[in-house]
């Protein structure tokens, strides 16, 4: 039985409003291994993206982490100083973020921003760092590199600058990958490519990725394990092949139920979409249950 | 980059041309003329025959039109004509104040720069501090306290209390005489420049990149250096722009005040006799230094962000 990589364990996540704490995650506990791919999903609010910051150490006012762990490789983020979290952050940690057209400086050329991360954490000189960049956008699989990396954001389509912030949080060969909804902004056809990218490189170099997403056919299609979300706390998690097949939380089965399916059509040609609503019955009960599948590598621990 | 300065300097001239046409039009047909105000003096009229002689002397009696063609022709060659008062060609009269105009000007506006931008800065990056809660106390204070009054106090504690520095006059350009005029004049620029700083920064701080530069491991003093900074930029130079073009216009109280001989004070005075030429070149030289400032903040704008070129 191998260490997980990561290993949330009872995170709770608040926001302080004037003098009162509103909880935003109640519950969260989960672990991914190393080289492994954990899917997030979850309804809008539930506090995925919380999750990924306070993993990150991102969490600004007025949020704020109120109790568990955030052990990586065995050591609790949480205790860290702001100077390990930075040497930590972005070099074995590095996070993808939803809006590839904002996420860029504007004024400072792509090759720059990815050369940054060689300065920051392997204490290169620009120049070298420069042509690291160059070496990081071939790697990602964008033509014309050398050219491409004296670009600004502004010169390169939604789907380049997604590539442009894989090379740069795979820069320095992290431990763990956050993605947070890296392809929810792209158009269909770059999205599967983003996705396959992702995939492909993460798998080669052995590095986990946290993968959230709203879309069920993504995570299915990417991660070998899946959390469901709900009003910040984890209420399933299950290897993704047995969540898909026999979900056993009430609202994962919501979740699944109103995604529309191809080919099955009713009579009149047309296929009625499913409000989540319609399948579970009370809102208010769905954190009381959990339902957190033994991983089979753990031989059945929970 | 080139082609763009090139360009843009060139757009220029036709302006030029423009202004120089509505001020001519504008002042052939204002009411009252200098000779009426030379001789008027509020209780008898003015002797017929002295007005007609002087206006003859002027060219004022000539067809408008032929007056245009001539004030276009001298246009061309850089000829502003004569004052009407003293004789002198206007470009001499505007020489003599040019240069004390813009001496005002540019260390007004050094003093609010150095000063506004660094202060803005800081309350940017601590919000709700004892720095930033003071800086915006002192930005509205300074935003609403009138210029001649501010100025009165300078001299009141500067010059007479303390007896640091002198109370008016040009002095034969020397710093100590520039200092009080200029610190008065830059307040206002000061004050406007601590809050689009401050609110600029601020806007870029939570932009988005910015959060991407944090999740890279970057210490916040990079941060700022690296991406911040050039981001607020912008909005800096576009509010030293607008406030460096209108502080000639707005240097005319302090340049009464402070007996400072530009060129803002000898607009007025020309106004009030309605000597013509000299109106019309002072308000020429003061759009051609409103044309070059813009000028030069498109160019600097094009110089820090990369998207300006394209168009
Ligand atoms: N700065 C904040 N202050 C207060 N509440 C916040 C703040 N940021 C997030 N929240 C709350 O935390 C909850 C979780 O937000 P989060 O952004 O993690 O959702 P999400 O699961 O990522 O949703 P989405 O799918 O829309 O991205 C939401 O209910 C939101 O209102
Ligand atoms: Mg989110």
């Amino acid at each position: 039985m191998t260490a997980p990589l990561l290993d949330v364990r009872g995170l709770k996540v608040a926001a302080r409003l004037g003098d009162r704490a509103h909880p935003i995650l109640k519950e969260v506990s989960f672990q991914i291994m190393p080289g492994e791919a954990y899917g997030l999903v979850g309804e809008s609010g539930s506090g995925k993206s919380v999750t990924s910051l306070a993993v990150m150490g991102l969490l600004k006012k007025p949020l704020r982490v109120a109790g568990g762990e955030i052990l990586f490789k065995g050591q609790d983020l949480l205790q860290l100083s702001k100077r390990e979290m930075r040497r930590l952050r972005g070099n074995r940690v590095a996070m993808i973020f939803q809006e590839p057209m904002t996420a860029l400086n504007p004024l400072s050329t792509v090759g720059r921003q990815i050369a940054e991360m060689f300065v920051l954490h392997q204490g290169k000189g620009w120049d070298e760092a420069q042509r690291l960049a160059v070496d990081a956008l071939a790697s990602v699989r964008v033509p014309n590199p050398d050219r491409r990396a004296r670009n600004f954001p502004h010169q390169m389509s939604g789907g380049l600058r997604q590539r442009v912030m894989i090379a740069m949080a795979l820069a320095c060969n992290p431990d763990l990958l956050i993605a947070d909804e890296p392809t929810t902004a792209l158009d269909v056809t770059v999205q599967a490519e983003v996705l396959r990218l992702i995939k492909e490189l993460c798998a080669e170099r052995g590095t986990a990725v946290l993968f959230i997403s709203h879309d069920l056919g993504v995570i299915a299609s990417t991660c070998q394990r899946v959390g469901v979300m709900y009003s910040g706390c984890l209420v399933e998690e299950n290897e993704t092949q047995a969540l898909f097949g026999d979900p056993r939380h009430e609202y994962t089965r919501g979740l699944l139920g109103a995604l529309p399916r191809l080919g099955s059509r009713s009579q009149h040609g047309r296929q009625r979409l499913v409000d989540i609503d319609s399948i579970i019955s009370d809102r208010s009960k769905l954190t009381e249950t959990r339902f957190i599948a033994p991983r089979a590598a753990e031989g059945g621990q929970p | 980059m080139l082609r763009f300065a090139l360009r843009r300097n060139l757009q220029i001239v036709p302006t030029v041309i423009v202004v120089a046409l509505l001020i001519f039009v504008i002042f052939s047909v204002v009411p009252g003329s200098f000779a009426a105000s030379l001789f008027a003096d509020g209780k008898r009229a003015a002797d017929p025959q002295m007005m007609a002689r002087l206006t003859q002397e002027l060219g004022l009696d000539k067809p408008l039109m032929e007056r245009f063609v001539t004030y276009v022709t001298d246009l061309a060659r850089f000829d502003l004509g004569t004052s009407f008062r003293t004789r002198q060609p206007v470009i001499d009269l505007i020489n003599d104040r040019m240069w004390a105009s813009l001496q005002l000007a540019i260390a007004a506006m050094v003093f609010a720069v150095l000063v506004g931008v660094p202060l803005g800065f800081l309350a940017a990056l601590r919000p709700g501090s004892v720095l930033d809660t003071v800086t915006m106390i002192g930005a509205v204070s300074g935003l609403s306290m009138p210029q001649f009054w501010l100025g009165l106090l300078m001299m009141y504690v500067f010059a007479l209390q303390l007896n640091w520095l002198p109370s008016f006059g040009y002095g034969d350009g020397s710093l100590q005489n520039l200092i009080l005029p200029a610190v008065t004049l830059g307040v206002t620029p000061l004050a406007l420049l601590a809050r689009t700083t401050r609110a600029g920064v601020l806007d870029v701080l939570n932009a988005d990149f910015i959060r991407t530069a944090h999740s890279k491991g970057m210490s916040e003093a990079k941060v700022v250096r690296w991406h911040v900074a050039r981001n607020a930029l912008v909005l800096i130079v576009t509010t030293v722009g607008l406030q460096f073009g209108s502080l000639i216009g707005q240097a005319v109280v302090i340049e009464k005040l402070f007996a400072w001989p530009g060129i803002g004070s000898l607009l007025v005075d020309s106004v009030a006799i309605r000597d013509i030429p000299v109106v019309q070149g002072t308000i020429l030289v003061i759009v051609l230094w409103f044309l070059i400032i813009n000028t030069a903040v498109d160019l600097i704008y094009a110089a820090i962000d990369p998207r300006i070129k394209q168009e």
